[in-house]
């Protein structure tokens, strides 16, 4: 992990609202992994003052020049303009400067081989997914992947998740792409049909605490990524902690979701409690 | 500046003395935002800044509040944290092998629910040789006990403060709270009871609402602004408080930049505290250091004395 002082390489609208944003960053592929996040700083002068969190897409090259320098390295978010920061964000262009601190937190278990692995992602909520899927492809597993959105233009990146090898099922609240419904109904059949499943999920909360709910009912292993506002993302400021499994008021657990997530297995967390909360912040891990 | 002058030019001595603990610059965290230290090692060199200044420590490890507990406003943020930290015993097992190794001061911010409680917690500091000093936090807004009811009552204030030194064999800091009518007041009452210097402010109290919701955006309803926003009210009172009282006064309010710690050094703080600044830019404080050396040579200063309490009025 580190802070990187570097530039933007490109900034564009995917889909309406939502885009994706490469910057230059060497050295940073060799220590992410799937499931970790960036706190990203808009620019220098204020608004806003915080850092913002944000998932990572995935990193790569750039594919080397004519000149026969080395090929570049990059960091690729993508992100959904919901407030003040990420509407600066989406004015942002090639070369401008940017501070980048990553890769932070706990990502992704994808250790276990065995069996099939379903993914299920509510709009913002596939970014971390990409990855997570690429790496589960490389391990040999075989990954279905839900997507959800409340319309098509919720619905990211499909083209590039099946070049990986993902078999998608779409579903949006409109039926304007796939399935009229909730991805919910989906991940319900699937487990019907594939019992020896370990699922994966990022999105809103309401979605989450739903997927959790299933996946007790078919007793299936679950890894959630949660999206909480943070301050500064390495486990000091305690602003965005979670109530852990078994919080009480005598025994309290709270977990840094920076630190000890954003990624957690589900059983470890205190439902009750998050299911309450609702979420929209755009992208943040 | 170019390479050549920065070669001829004699480095300003940025050294100060609190409260009898050497610091080889005026450059520390603020107690909440540096965690106990370690989670910053990846950013910053441990040795280049002032002090360590831990988390608000208690007897007993404390869980904190209800979340949200954050909320960023305009130039700034709102937190009630609820000083959650790992307790004493906790600190004094997984976070101290770590401090030791640092050859920076470390102080440790601390706390108590009860007046007995502040009382025992100064005396575990003194089984720990490597704490150079203690910070005593009468100034939390977000928790209902302790804290800042013993910061905005003079009386109170003095009590615990004359129970801390009897208790603490260590130089004592008492950091005090600006949600007072008048900080000179509590300021003096400190430094009679005992108080080797004095830190201030820590965060105004605050409140925002989501008017989506029409719920308060941190669920504590109120929370303490830090952040710019409130550097010019935290000047203010680091002036009149250094103004009153003759123990060394660090400087806390909205430092982002070197210009930020210059104010405070000015109006007559020994040091300063960085805290949020640290959430926006990990390697802040060692901007902050940098920026300070390099003002002082340009003004051809070559002790940091000479600018402290340089105020022109």
């Amino acid at each position: 992990m580190k802070n990187y002082k570097t530039k933007i390489i490109s900034n564009q609208e995917i889909s309406p609202g939502y885009f994706r944003m490469k910057i230059l960053a060497p050295g940073f592929g060799e220590n992410a992994h799937a499931g970790q996040f960036v706190m990203f700083r808009v620019q220098r002068s204020l608004p806003p003052l915080l850092r913002r969190p944000f998932g990572i897409f995935r990193t790569g090259f750039l594919p080397a020049d004519c000149d026969g320098l080395p090929p570049t390295e990059f960091v690729e978010l993508v992100y959904k303009v919901v407030g003040s920061g990420t509407s600066i964000m989406a004015e942002l262009h090639e070369g401008d400067k940017v501070e980048l601190l990553g890769p932070l937190g706990n990502g992704f278990d994808c250790t276990s081989r065995k069996g099939e692995k379903i993914l299920v992602g509510g709009g913002i909520g596939l970014v971390p997914l990409y990855m997570l899927a690429g790496e589960l492809v490389a391990n040999g597993c075989k990954v279905r992947l839900l997507m959800g959105g409340r319309t098509r233009d919720d619905i990211l990146a499909v083209t590039e998740f099946e070049r990986l090898g993902v078999e998608t099922y779409i579903s949006t609240d409109d039926g304007s792409l796939g399935e009229a419904g909730l991805v919910t109904q989906v991940l319900e059949r699937k487990l019907q049909k594939y019992p020896e499943t370990e699922v994966f999920t990022c999105g809103p909360m309401p979605m989450l605490a739903a997927v959790h709910d299933i996946c007790v009912k078919y007793k299936t292993p679950l890894q959630v990524s949660l999206e909480e506002s943070m301050a500064c993302g390495v486990g000091a400021c305690l602003g965005c902690v979670v109530k852990g499994a078994g919080h009480t008021e005598e025994k309290p657990s709270y977990l840094c979701s920076c630190k000890v997530g954003p990624v957690f297995k589900s059983q470890y967390l205190d439902w009750s409690a998050l299911g309450k909360k609702d979420n929209d912040c755009g992208g943040c891990a | 500046m170019s390479e050549l002058k920065k070669e001829i030019v004699k480095r300003p001595d940025m050294s100060v003395e609190i409260a009898g603990i050497q610091l080889r610059n005026p450059v520390m965290p603020a107690s909440g935002t540096f965690g106990y230290g370690e989670e910053y090692t990846p950013f910053i060199d441990m040795e280049k800044i002032g002090a360590i200044v831990t988390k608000g420590l208690s007897l007993k490890p404390k869980a904190g509040n209800p979340t949200p507990r954050i909320a960023e406003t305009v130039s700034g943020m709102l937190n009630a944290i609820g000083l959650q930290n790992v307790g004493i015993d906790a600190f004094i097992q997984h976070k101290m092998p770590f401090l030791r190794t640092v050859n920076t001061p470390v102080i440790a911010n601390f706390f108590g629910n009860t007046l007995e409680e502040y009382g025992e917690v100064a005396k575990r500091l003194n089984d720990i040789p490597e704490i150079a000093a203690g910070e005593l936090n009468i100034s939390c807004p977000n928790v209902k006990q302790g804290g800042i009811v013993f910061g905005t009552d003079p009386k109170a204030a003095s009590e615990v403060v004359a129970l801390v030194r009897k208790n603490l064999q260590k130089p004592l800091i008492v950091k005090l709270t600006p949600n007072v009518t008048d900080i000179t007041v509590v300021a003096r009452a400190v430094e009679e009871a005992g108080a080797d210097a004095i830190a201030c402010i820590n965060t105004l109290t605050g409140m925002s609402v989501d008017v989506n919701t029409r719920k308060p955006r941190i669920a504590n309803m109120t929370g303490g602004l830090s952040g710019p926003a409130i550097r010019p009210v935290a000047v203010r009172m680091v002036h009149q408080v250094v103004q009153t009282v003759s123990v060394p006064v660090i400087g806390i309010g909205g430092i982002m930049k070197a210009m930020d710690a210059l104010e405070f050094l000015i109006v007559g703080a020994k040091a300063v505290q960085v805290g949020t600044a640290n959430f926006v830019d990990p390697t802040a404080m060692i901007s902050i250091i940098e920026g300070i050396e390099e003002f002082l040579v340009e003004e051809g200063i070559d002790d940091i004395h000479d600018l402290i309490g340089s105020l022109k009025f």
